[in-house]
């Protein structure tokens, strides 16, 4: 394995609530390692954590416990001030391509941004051709960078987003759910486009979505979440192929299959997702398990490795 | 092509696209034309006044002009009950009540932005004091408060002006707060977070420029309503003093019935100038928050 880029232990997000004394666990207790150079995808249904965890890990915001070792320094023990300086290594691409650029700055103005705050002694003919040569790269043309971002498409925008992105070459970049908000046609572009990036800049990438197709083409490994909790984390293949977790086996079976002869199987799962200001004693997922025994209830599965280093927090036997 | 793209450089569609947008209401550029004839009035009042203001008009035997209509004057709005020239008084009094409108809202508004950015972006104790003020502050009778701290006070135009200032600024605060709350969750404040931009880079050239359009608007729309509470108060005796006109008080000399019947141009212009006024500048507000609006595409 290549050197870790990434470590994360423990990390815990509990936002309050109106009532005292109860909280949203919208991330309890993960710990997952991110290897440089690597793509780990992070997948889930809605609300179970996926960008709260990407934005804990950008320290965007603050986690209630935990460690983010981003190359073995905490990031939660930086001041205000080193960690300002250490946002330039590390970049996040929004979901929302329509709230993520100011409204009132034109595309120059926000890719200068960047160089503005990081190399102040930059001169503005050094920035605009800086900002040229981020658009070119993205695949915008030159007259571009004088629009303002509502006389864009959303593919567009999600380019400017993704040159705001890499405008000061950082190591590590999280995307959290960047083509979710494009269509269809679009995003094959724009997962292209960070595919073509990532091997101009060698990028690291967290890359978080709820379409497991896109996971599955664009990923190295795999994190699956659920309310909260990461239940299985290992290579894209043998999380694809081996469905250990009873959750991943649920949710790759929502995967349409055009190959397929005949009905699939699909596995349904019964009930809501729960409040994770309640969560379920025991294993998180056993309300809605097929496999739900006496044990799951009332134990918590912790992250088991398994013999070709995937990792499952689930009781039953695995192998 | 290369010609087409060195224009782009130097158009400022928000700018252009925002002025199309307003022209396209056509009240509100009624409403434009109509203030800027007034600014101008007031800017060229020693220009455009033939007869000084605060002295009486005499005829050629040396009789004091009281009380004369257009005709016999030969003014253009005649005289009023001590022979001034009503139309110099009118000009004049544009002066008053527009620099009354434009400093009472320079300070409602510049309070207004200051309590309401320290109640939105720190919010906890200091937003709950700020609003709990603003509350007071907005179930105080204005009309009423003005009144009496204008008796206190010595009624000037001075005083006139930060009275108005200081019981208008709850509006704006209140919007500001809001327009804070909504813009620092944007994602776009979360990005120059990210980008490692400091709080004062944040809040100087992301969040203020995205809070200034309604500001803007708010602000026109209260100078509509200070030139109006001058008027009243000016009117009820509390406000610009004489000898210097108002519009208010020039139809104060209208608390008559002889004046009122017999001559409304003593009356009748003063009135239908703050009428024209904030109807003008409502319109002008109206046509400003649909023009400020960029997302807006038409």
């Amino acid at each position: 394995m290549s050197e870790i880029l990434l470590h994360v232990e423990n990390l815990k997000k509990y936002f309050p609530t109106n009532e005292k004394d109860k909280f949203v666990k919208a991330v309890d207790n993960i710990s997952f390692d991110i290897y440089k150079g690597e793509t780990l995808g992070v997948v889930g249904e809605s609300g179970c954590g996926k960008s709260t965890t990407g934005r804990l890990v950008l320290n965007l915001i603050t986690p209630t416990e935990g460690v983010v070792e981003f190359k073995g320094q905490d990031l939660t023990k930086l001041s205000r001030r080193q960690m300002r300086s250490m946002r330039r290594q590390m970049q996040i691409i929004f979901q929302d391509p329509y709230a993520s650029l100011d409204p009132r700055k034109t595309v120059m103005q926000i890719l200068a941004e960047p160089f503005q705050i990081h190399n102040p002694e930059m001169s503005r003919e050094e920035i605009q051709q800086k900002v040229a040569d981020l658009v070119k790269c993205v695949g915008l043309r030159p007259e571009h960078v004088y629009r303002y971002p509502h006389e864009f498409s959303g593919g567009q925008r999600q380019r400017v987003g993704i040159a705001r992105a890499i405008a000061l070459n950082p190591e590590f970049v999280v995307c959290d759910e960047p083509v979710s908000a494009l269509d269809v046609s679009i995003q094959a572009q724009v997962i292209n486009l960070m595919q073509d990036i990532k091997k101009e800049f060698n990028l690291t990438y967290m890359f978080i979505s709820h379409d497991l197709r896109i996971i599955k083409h664009f990923c190295d490994r795999v994190m699956v979440m659920y309310l909260g909790n990461v239940v299985e984390i290992g290579t894209k293949e043998a999380v694809y192929e081996k469905r250990r977790h009873p959750y991943t086996q649920a949710l790759l079976s929502a995967i349409p299959n055009v190959k397929a002869k005949g009905p699939q199987e699909r596995i349904l799962l019964t009930g809501d997702i729960p409040s994770p200001v309640n969560p379920p004693s025991g294993c998180p997922f056993h309300p809605r398990c097929r496999y739900c025994t006496e044990r799951c209830k009332t134990e918590k599965p912790q992250l088991r490795t398994m013999a070709d280093g995937t990792q499952v927090a689930c009781h039953l036997d695995m192998e | 092509m290369e010609r087409k793209t060195k224009f782009k450089q130097f158009r400022n569609p928000l700018r252009s696209d925002g002025w199309k947008r307003f022209r396209k209401n056509k009240l509100a550029l009624v409403g434009l034309a109509v203030i800027v004839i007034m600014v101008a009035m007031a800017i060229l009042a020693p220009v455009i006044a033939q007869n000084d203001p605060y002295v009486s008009l005499k005829d050629d035997t040396g009789k004091i002009m009281k009380n004369m209509s257009p005709q016999e004057s030969g003014t253009i709005l005649g005289t009023d009950s001590l022979g001034r020239d009503e139309f110099s008084r009118l000009v004049y009094a544009a002066q008053v009540s527009m620099s009354v409108g434009l400093v009472a809202v320079s300070i409602s508004t510049i309070i207004g932005i200051l309590l309401g950015s320290v109640s939105g972006y720190f919010g906890g104790v200091w937003d709950l004091v700020i609003m709990r003020c603003v509350d007071v502050v907005n179930c105080f009778p204005v009309m009423f408060l003005i009144i009496i701290v204008a008796t206190i006070l010595k009624p000037s135009i001075y005083n006139v002006m930060i009275i108005i200032g200081l019981c208008n600024w709850t509006g704006t605060a209140r919007l500001v707060r809001g327009e804070i709350l909504r813009v620092r969750e944007m994602e776009y404040v979360q990005a120059a977070v990210s980008l490692g931009a400091t709080d004062w880079r944040i809040i100087t050239s992301h969040v203020i420029p995205n809070v200034m359009a309604p500001i803007i608007v708010e602000a026109t729309m209260q100078m509509a309503r200070a030139i109006l509470t001058e008027a009243s108060l000016s009117y009820l005796g509390c406000g610009v003093q004489l000898p210097t006109a108002s519009w208010g008080n020039m139809l104060n000399e209208a608390n008559n019935l002889a004046t009122l019947t017999m001559r409304p141009w003593q009356w009748l212009p003063a009135g239908l100038c703050i009428f024209m006024a904030v109807l003008s500048i409502n319109f002008i507000g109206d046509g400003l928050r649909d023009a400020m609006d960029a997302k807006q595409k038409k």
